[in-house]
């Protein structure tokens, strides 16, 4: 088992034709995706070739939908169509959404946020700005390196991209149910929470590492879903621990503001929760390695 | 970003919300004559982007011109919480009846927006949200259904903003409500937002975050950064599109993507801690490509700021083979050639590792240390940013 994202997933890739879209449905195809076309309106009814295959471009994603039976789209789609893309997963009602592009006015994620949910969430979204969900060995909806880990017991869950793949590669030999990059915009679809919350009920997953950033509070609202709801053991990595306040790290969401969203209050609120707390990826990996050794 | 107070007001005023007439000036001789152009008494204030202006004497009232430019000699040059005056606004005096606070913010924890009001305005907000928590009302905005006169109205309500001019208060919040979805802010704040003796609504001071993912709808927002209160690096590394935030450290820092780079900071500090406390000197993520074009650039803003020591490349390759980056940074320091003064501490893990390290050995640049661990090159970057920083105090003393 795995979360969010298994063998039998159908994707399709928004932005297909565009440069990333080409570039990652190449590799997401090597890495065992199954990939069934995709959409971009101005180029439908044509077909690309990638990776040895025909994919067919649809006109929408609900006519995507309707003729391969996708229930995952990925978006590559640039930021100034990225919001009219994502609208059009949501009232698809495509199962999950993985939105990959990064820049996306936070007015428009809002946006389709609020639609997302006033159509009951029949859609999940992740990210945006984010890397994606990967299950290996199953499918890998995203820009997650495939080829840096195995299948396995954790279950890991990072608002950051390259700290998602540093964890993967120190526990490679471990190995990972799913790894989901939930994105480090100040609003994004599927949270830690979400995450936890799967992995929880995942009878594949053993243990989780979550990974969290300065800025927002959601680390802390995860420790307390942690302390209420996970029974399995939970190892957390907090980063931006000598970033200033007011200043962006890169993210659009990591900011320090007043003494809201440091990562001193995002360790405490964890260790309280019972959540051990690495104060490096390595260190962070290293306990990981204790609890699966213990099992 | 943030707006200065004359920026924000210039969006509120585009978008049909009441401010003081006014007009920014740069020396003592223009505030007088910007008040004698006004013709009434005027409040002289600084434009700097912090609180708690008035406090630091950053905010006077004058009757005349000369008075006009006698307080604007004495707030210009200012420093306010590390802030330097170089402009004041000098705006008409209004009369006061009332004071109110409002504001629209991005609300992320609930992932929508959040309208802030209370009739009990003035005091800083944060003050007022402790000690006066039901003084000030919360009303979550659909970000879909936005805000018009219905629900411009029952913030009006809910804050208790009297109803003498509660007509005019709810034109203005949704006037504010057009100008933070129309500018793509993060915030719009008016404090105070003041009932007049004639009953009008105006909006006396006002605070603006923009969003910069929004900037390619909004090419007028170009303008309004601030170049001369930007740090030279800051603006070096942004015409190079660099993600680049000066920190006051000794070591150097470029790494992919920005939660490795933050991460890299913190791990670089612990290592400063045994190394005479030595610190991160700044944060540079170079993204997922770290092309050879890209790592040069980063090294050349990194290497032309004189506190660094030394430089710690932190590059995890993920989708970019570490094959590219190493061919990158030997590509990057033969552009630099002499410019490259600094040793260089490299630390590469992922995809193609072990052709990168054989690439980086092979080329044997003598400024060059290879490290395999993230632990452990934080570790060498701080000890050689230490011994630089003593070997330069060294000199320095001779």
């Amino acid at each position: 088992m795995s979360i969010f994202l298994n063998e039998q997933s159908k994707v399709i890739v928004q932005g297909i034709t565009g440069g990333e879209g080409t570039k990652h449905s190449t590799k997401m195809l090597a890495a065992g995706t199954n990939i069934v076309g995709g959409v971009n309106a101005r180029k439908a009814g044509t077909s690309v070739s990638i990776g040895g295959r025909d994919l067919t471009v649809f006109g929408t994603v609900e006519e995507a939908m309707k003729e391969t039976g996708a229930d995952v789209s990925v978006v590559f789609v640039p930021p100034p169509f990225a919001k009219a893309a994502v609208m059009e997963a949501i009232d698809a009602e495509i199962g999950l959404c993985v939105v990959i592009t990064e820049g996306i006015p936070v007015h428009d994620s809002a946006y389709f946020w609020a639609h997302a949910c006033a159509k009951g969430n029949r859609t999940r979204i992740i990210g945006p700005n984010c890397p994606g969900v990967i299950s290996p060995g199953r499918s890998n909806a995203g820009i997650i390196p495939a080829d840096i880990t195995s299948a396995g017991p954790i279950g890991l869950v990072s608002k950051s991209g390259t700290l998602t793949y540093q964890m993967m590669y120190e526990l490679r030999e471990i190995g990972f149910s799913t790894a989901i990059g939930i994105g480090g915009d100040p609003v994004i679809g599927s949270t830690h929470i979400d995450a936890l919350e799967a992995f929880e009920a995942d009878p594949d997953t053993a243990a989780i590492v979550m990974i969290g950033e300065i800025g927002g509070d959601a680390e802390e609202r995860a420790a307390e879903f942690v302390q209420a709801n996970v029974t399995k053991p939970v190892v957390g990595y907090v980063a931006g621990f000598t970033a200033p306040e007011g200043k962006t790290m890169g993210h659009a969401g990591a900011i320090v503001s007043g003494s809201a969203g440091t990562a001193q209050a995002k360790k405490e609120a964890l260790e309280a929760a019972g959540v051990q707390v690495g104060k490096t990826p390595s260190e962070t990996a290293a306990l990981m390695r204790e609890i699966i050794a213990a099992r | 970003m943030d707006l200065y107070e004359y920026q924000a007001k210039d969006l509120f005023a585009a978008h049909g919300v009441p401010v003081l007439p006014g007009r920014t000036v740069e020396t003592p001789d223009d505030a007088a004559a910007a008040a004698a152009e006004l013709g009434t008494e005027v409040v002289v204030k600084a434009q700097v982007k912090t609180g708690g202006r008035g406090k630091a004497g950053g905010v006077k009232l004058a009757a005349t011109p000369a008075e006009a430019r006698e307080k604007a000699q004495a707030i210009l040059g200012l420093d306010i919480k590390g802030h330097t005056v170089h402009r004041v606004l000098v705006t008409e005096a209004s009369d006061i009846a009332e004071e109110y606070y409002f504001s629209f913010l991005l609300d992320r924890s609930n992932r929508t927006f959040l309208a802030m009001a209370s009739a009990e305005g003035g005091m800083e907000i944060e003050q007022l949200a402790v000690e006066r928590p039901d003084a000030l009302a919360r009303v979550p905005i659909d970000p879909i259904a936005g805000v018009d006169r219905a629900k411009a109205a029952e913030i009006v309500a809910q804050a208790k903003i009297p109803a003498a001019v509660a007509d005019e208060a709810t034109e203005v919040i949704v006037k504010l409500w057009e100008t933070f979805v129309g500018e793509d802010a993060t915030l719009v704040e008016v404090n105070p937002l003041v009932r007049d003796p004639q009953d009008r609504v105006v909006a006396l001071d006002g605070k603006v975050t923009l969003d910069d993912n929004a900037d390619f709808r909004h090419p007028g927002h170009a303008a309004l950064v601030d170049k001369r209160t930007e740090d030279p690096l800051e603006a070096k590394a942004k015409a190079k599109d660099l993600n680049y935030v000066k920190l006051d450290g000794e070591v150097g820092i470029i790494g992919n993507g920005a939660g490795l780079v933050m991460s890299t900071l913190d791990v670089v500090a612990y290592a400063g801690e045994r190394h005479g406390g030595v610190k991160p000197a700044n944060f540079l993520d170079i993204g997922g490509g770290a092309s050879a074009e890209v790592m040069a650039a980063g090294l050349d803003v990194i290497l032309g700021d004189p506190a660094v020591k030394s430089v710690f490349v932190n590059v995890f390759g993920g989708i970019t083979a570490c094959d590219a980056v190493a061919n990158g940074i030997v590509e990057a320091l033969r552009m630099l050639g002499d410019g490259a003064t600094k040793p260089l501490v490299v630390r590469l893990d992922g995809n193609n590792v072990v052709e990168g390290r054989r690439i980086l050995d092979e080329a044997n640049h003598p400024l060059v240390t290879q490290v395999d661990t993230m632990d452990n090159a934080a570790d060498k970057a701080a000890e050689l940013a230490a011994a630089g920083a003593a070997g330069s105090a060294g000199v320095a003393g001779a």
